[in-house]
């Protein structure tokens, strides 16, 4: 894995100037009051700016600074664990808890460093029978198992 | 109502065979995850907190209670079994307590932590129990003005002990007051950085948050590099304690019972705090400094004490003004308002029930950690052989089920993915997630007072300072600011946190 090297503090400055401009923007576009009758806006408006503020001081410091090394990211993980979660989201209505839940499983433990299909999918089923055990059976969440997508 | 009133109503709701059992279910579960490195209570309790909706709101609040104080104790067994503090408080336990285990004397460490864990928790409760009404009653006579001021008093002391940059923890926290703002206006309805999209009009879910911020991107930094575990771990014997044992550990006991009892109070500050000054308070007043680092028990006693305490009494700002002083406490006040109460002085008037069965079933919870600690110890470390690789995917499938749960809302279980690598990036950045969690749920109250406050005083910006209380309380978190920047302290601190 590679490692990756950056000025931090800019990278962290940039990221909240980043937010705060789009809540402070957003927010213009909201009612924005007075202090006597806030609307919508006025908070986030306001926070927003100091974010911003608190983003240009933090980069300000980082410019000046030496890069540094971030250490590995593990980008596989990311993809496999952020498809996984999407995975969920999307299906779980659709195809239901125990078909959106092996493939989500079977993505997050295939993140390991050293994982493998076969271990994976037996981590899934295992893990997707644990679960509607403990939720389905024992906490009675009312989640069906196989959705409207698998009924024809 | 006196105290003995308020403990006998404790007693009665916490002694309900239901209750006893969710302690028991709590504490074992935050002594798993105390022990299991790569989770932490915090992820775990954020998992939980959706199923916990069809409790009973007592019941519910003294399992997630049991998790947490049962992860000292989970934390402290492998920080002196094997160098490698399950919980940040348990790294100076870790110091003497794992030079004990070299030496072969696993087991006296072992029980003086449980012991004085007992010894402290016992003790902080009996603080707490004192403390609660007198301060909530004070808490009464708060106008919009006071709890404005409050919460920013709150916010400020959490980034005292965050550890790196000041400017960065204050930059989280307003990230998370932003953050926070996302859904409906409380006043006018009007639907905030929705992108127009329905689901999000409630709000994003603070369980996604935590659970993105501490669970996913706690797994991807542990997926980053070699976690190696060696888990050598000889058969722990003897768990005796001698009479000279007994007679060294007495005084940094009480210590740091007091010291972690006070410092448990304040809120941002906290356990992990307690334990490092009560470990450098034991090493001054010894009459064997040399010892500390080698194995000396007295620097397992305190520490583990004055966690402990800490981890109790901490509970003091959360039940009588509605305030978390860390991100576990914001965790409760998330549990709260799923059961439907508004947390505050209110609760402990009009919950009686809840607040002291709550605070009952933490003094039973201790006993069963000690039973649970000292005869079953050969269990717990055998969790520690548990893969890595099953344990994470069970998080995530846990974690999407208990969040999708909530309302069915797919948004919640989009939005653990976007904190997940938020928090991932964040932290890479060196920006603690803690703050942001505070602010995301101090957020909403913070808006709703200011804006409460500021229509009652006609606009005037100086009712903050014009009421003796909320003044008062500005003051503090000035000073808790100039604290946390001043060099001299910050210093010390890295020099706190350096050994994490």
């Amino acid at each position: 894995m590679n490692t990756h090297r950056a000025r931090k503090d800019l990278l962290a400055g940039a990221i909240f100037v980043g937010f705060g401009l789009a809540f402070a923007l957003t927010s213009s576009t909201y009612e924005i009051g007075s202090a006597l009758d806030m609307g919508p806006g006025y908070f986030p408006l306001v926070l927003g700016g100091v974010l911003v503020l608190l983003g240009i001081v933090i980069a300000v410091k980082g410019a000046a600074g030496e890069s540094e090394d971030l250490g590995p990211v593990p980008w596989k993980a990311v993809a496999l664990l952020v498809g996984g979660l999407l995975f969920f989201g999307f299906t779980v209505r659709g195809l239901g808890l125990v078909p959106t839940l092996l493939v989500t499983v079977f993505l997050s433990a295939m993140a390991g460093r050293r994982a493998r299909v076969i271990p994976a999918l037996v981590i899934a089923a295992s893990l997707t029978a644990l679960s509607v055990l403990i939720f389905v059976v024992a906490l009675q969440l009312r989640l069906p198992y196989f959705g409207p997508w698998l009924q024809g | 109502m006196d105290v003995w009133d308020n403990l006998a109503l404790g007693l009665e709701t916490a002694l309900t065979p239901t209750n006893l059992l969710f302690a028991l279910i709590g504490v074992a579960l935050g002594t798993a995850v105390g022990v299991l490195p790569g989770i932490g209570p915090t992820a775990t309790m954020a998992m939980l907190l959706p199923i916990t909706f069809g409790f009973e709101a007592v019941t519910s609040l003294i399992m997630l209670a049991g998790i947490y104080y049962g992860a000292q104790y989970g934390g402290s067994t492998t920080a002196i079994l094997i160098n490698l503090p399950g919980e940040s408080s348990a790294a100076v336990t870790a110091i003497d307590g794992h030079e004990m285990a070299k030496n072969g004397r696993a087991g006296p460490a072992l029980a003086t932590a449980a012991l004085g864990s007992f010894f402290a928790g016992t003790v902080g409760t009996i603080v707490l129990a004192l403390g609660a009404v007198p301060i909530s009653r004070l808490a009464l006579e708060f106008g919009p003005a006071e709890y404005f001021s409050l919460v920013v008093l709150g916010l400020i002391a959490s980034i005292t002990l965050a550890s790196g940059s000041t400017v960065k923890a204050l930059a989280m926290i307003v990230l998370g007051l932003l953050l926070g703002t996302v859904g409906q206006d409380i006043a006018t309805g009007t639907p905030r950085f929705t992108f127009g999209q329905r689901e999000l009009f409630g709000g994003l879910n603070f369980v996604s948050l935590a659970v993105g911020m501490f669970g996913v991107a706690e797994i991807l930094r542990n997926l980053e590099g070699t976690m190696t575990r060696s888990v050598v771990v000889e058969k722990v014997k003897n768990l005796w304690l001698t009479k000279t044992d007994f007679r060294r550990i007495t005084g940094p006991v009480l210590r740091g019972t007091g010291l972690g009892s006070a410092l448990g109070i304040l809120p941002g500050a906290g356990h992990v705090l307690a334990s490092f000054v009560s470990y450098s308070v034991e090493k001054r007043v010894s009459k064997r400094p040399e010892e500390f680092g080698k194995g000396a028990i007295e620097g397992v006693a305190a520490p583990e004490s004055a966690n402990n305490a800490a981890a109790q009494t901490s509970f003091i700002p959360l039940l009588t003004l509605g305030l978390p002083a860390n991100s576990i406490m914001a965790l409760l006040i998330g549990a709260f308002i799923i059961q439907g109460i508004t947390p505050g002085p209110n609760v402990i008037t009009d919950e009686p029930a809840l607040v002291w069965g709550l605070i009952v079933s933490m003094w039973i919870g201790n006993f069963f950690l000690v039973l649970l600690n000292l005869p079953l110890i050969g269990l717990w470390v055998k969790m520690l052989t548990i893969p890595y690789g099953v344990l994470f995917p069970a998080i995530i499938a846990f974690a999407s089920i208990g969040t999708y749960s909530i309302s069915l809302n797919a948004y919640h279980v989009y939005a653990i993915a976007f904190f997940g690598i938020l928090g991932y990036v964040l932290i890479k950045l060196g920006c603690e997630p803690a703050p942001l969690l505070l602010g995301f749920v101090l957020g909403p109250l913070l808006e709703r007072y200011l804006r409460r406050a500021l229509t009652i005083s006609q606009g005037d910006a100086t009712v903050f300072l014009t009421r003796p209380l909320s003044l008062a309380l500005l003051l503090l978190a000035a000073a808790a600011f100039v604290i946390a920047v001043l060099p001299a302290v910050r210093r010390k601190r890295e020099v706190v946190f350096e050994e994490e």
